[in-house]
């Protein structure tokens, strides 16, 4: 599994990578919603606890899994209404669209 | 894994393009044009990533659903809260995708998944301890920020040495155990001590300083999701995480800047010299003070006016009240535009989305760096709610805790009046000498009921 380890890290390194550039140019405008959007998008670790829940193996492992799974899942609801929300009430006074 | 290699094949393809979208989703935040095709982006992405694993052969879908029947039922409300708890939700939100992560990892560990691989045990335990210091952080951050919590930097001496040797005992019990990792009882111990470690970690940071804190648990949230990707050897969680890692972080360290701070000193100086100096404040110098027709008529007779929100205005909410202040004035020919101080508020960001609650345009929302240079030309800066963000004692004054601290230049308008409710200091405890120029009104009331006045003032007289 040693390459596979040096995959996962190329993979991580370049991410962060991506990620620098690309929140360095969110206007600080938005960086409410972009705190709330990243939150939203946190919660992928619902994969983690979903596959946990659904393998099964032990009851103590599922216990924690669905817990996990509610958290997880407020989040990315929440977490998309409430950037929804929050993009929407951001208007222009110069009309955008024709 | 080999006999599900089709659809194995399948959900990691599903992960690449989910990827994908994360990306876009956080590229397309760059500017309010383009925000929402961001959001759609990211749900699609959720979506496609829980769809994909859902796909997992083998799998017991009862609990999973009640799961996320349970989540979405306590989501909904949650992102149905009022603009000005925005930054206790975001804490919150923190605090449960730490949940989450750190029960994973909890889990993973008692099945013994990890306990072949030193390098498994390693990441497990990394993304534990940021997982358990992020969650109980987080609770604090939220507690504080709901005011269920005192906001005031609780101190005590020899604190930082306290934290430093939390940590150091987590660290140094998870080297134990991936070492030996039969030896089980290290665990409870790793995530005992990172709980408590999160706690003690927070107590000490103050309100004003909540916007650094909340992006580093934003980052810290990121980066122990990132971990569960290298347990778990999943690389949507990696890039996931990561981004969202980095996203924090680069927002802590604006925070920061915007504070002239440096982190480690947001994190461990706790404001601590303040206890100090603020003792001495105790002259009543005299200022000069108006009412609201005396504001009203000063606000007609001005050309150009900037609005300076702050933290005040958020509590009064008093940003409905404010809107219909910049119509009024706008109809009478006044150019009116907002100066945003990075730091305003309780979290990045914070009064930008108050102001475009109340309908106001966000091109009028002016960033500090690019209106700062306007403040000589400006006829009436109109301070509501903002304290420290305009103490000019940070530009000169070298023995003050703010020194060295960007501000907004409103000394230089040619008029400045501001909106407090006392002459109490404000967040920091210093005096501001702002207040007793010359060229300064004081406007003593409450925020909304204040410009409520100046409002009828300016819309009754005519």
């Amino acid at each position: 599994m040693g390459s596979n380890l040096i995959d996962l890290l190329f993979i991580f390194m370049l991410a962060c990578f991506i990620g620098f550039e690309v929140i360095r140019h969110v206007s600080p405008l938005l960086h409410t919603p972009l705190m709330s959007l990243t939150n939203a998008l946190d919660a992928i670790a619902v994969v983690g606890a979903i596959v946990l829940v659904g393998e099964h193996k032990s009851n103590f492992a599922t216990a924690l899994g669905v817990i996990a799974i509610v958290a997880a899942t407020s989040n990315v609801v929440g977490g998309f209404f409430i950037t929804d929300r929050m993009l929407k009430m951001f208007k222009s006074s110069r009309p955008t669209k024709p | 894994m080999s006999e599900f290699a089709g659809s194995q094949y399948l959900i990691e393809v599903i992960y690449l393009i989910a990827s994908a979208l994360f990306i876009l989703s956080l590229k397309w935040m760059s500017s309010p044009a383009t925000a929402r095709h961001g959001i759609w982006a990211g749900e699609l992405g959720m979506v496609l990533a829980i769809a994909g694993t859902l796909l997992h052969h083998g799998m017991d879908y009862r609990w999973i659903a009640v799961g996320l029947v349970l989540g979405s039922g306590i989501g909904i409300p949650l992102g149905m809260v009022h603009m000005t708890a925005v930054p206790q939700r975001t804490a919150l939100s923190h605090a449960f995708g730490a949940l989450c992560v750190t029960l994973v990892g909890t889990a993973e560990f008692y099945l013994g998944t990890q306990s072949s691989s030193k390098f498994g045990m390693s990441v497990l335990s990394m993304e534990v301890i940021l997982g358990g210091l992020t969650f109980t952080g987080s609770l604090m951050a939220a507690g504080k920020l709901q005011e269920i919590l005192p906001q005031r930097p609780i101190t005590y001496k020899g604190q930082n040495l306290v934290n430093f040797l939390l940590f150091g005992v987590a660290v140094a019990s998870a080297v134990y155990l991936v070492l030996h990792p039969e030896q089980k009882l290290f665990f409870p111990l790793i995530v005992g001590v990172s709980l408590i470690f999160g706690i003690l970690l927070i107590i000490p940071i103050g309100g004003a300083d909540m916007p650094t804190v909340i992006s580093l648990l934003n980052g810290y949230a990121g980066l122990s999701a990132a971990a569960m990707g290298f347990v778990l050897k999943n690389k949507l969680l990696i890039i996931a995480g990561a981004l969202d890692g980095s996203s924090g972080l680069i927002l802590s360290v604006i925070m920061s800047k915007a504070m002239n701070r440096s982190f480690t000193n947001v994190l461990f100086g706790a404001f601590g010299q303040v206890q100090a100096s603020a003792a001495s404040g105790a002259e009543a110098k005299p200022v000069h003070s108006a009412t609201p027709e005396e504001a009203a008529a000063i606000l007609t007779a001005a050309n150009k006016v900037v609005i300076v929100p702050g933290y005040g205005m958020a509590v009064a909410q008093a940003q409905h009240k404010v809107r219909e202040l910049y119509d009024i004035l706008s109809k009478k020919g006044v150019e009116v535009r907002f100066a945003i101080h990075p730091v305003a508020g309780r979290m990045p960001g914070h009064m930008n989305v108050l102001l475009a609650e109340a309908d106001i345009p966000y091109d009028r929302l002016i960033e500090m760096d690019e209106i700062n240079g306007d403040f000589p030309q400006t006829d009436v800066a109109l301070v509501i709610g903002a304290n420290d963000v305009t103490n000019p004692a940070a530009r000169s004054d070298h023995s003050s805790p703010i020194f060295g601290m960007p501000i907004l230049d409103v000394d230089k308008a040619h008029t400045v009046m501001v909106i407090k409710r006392s002459m109490s200091p404000g967040f920091a405890g210093i005096d501001n000498p702002l207040y007793y120029l010359d060229n300064t009104l004081m406007l003593f009331g409450d925020a909304k009921q204040f410009v409520g006045a100046i409002v009828r003032e300016l819309s009754g007289g005519h």
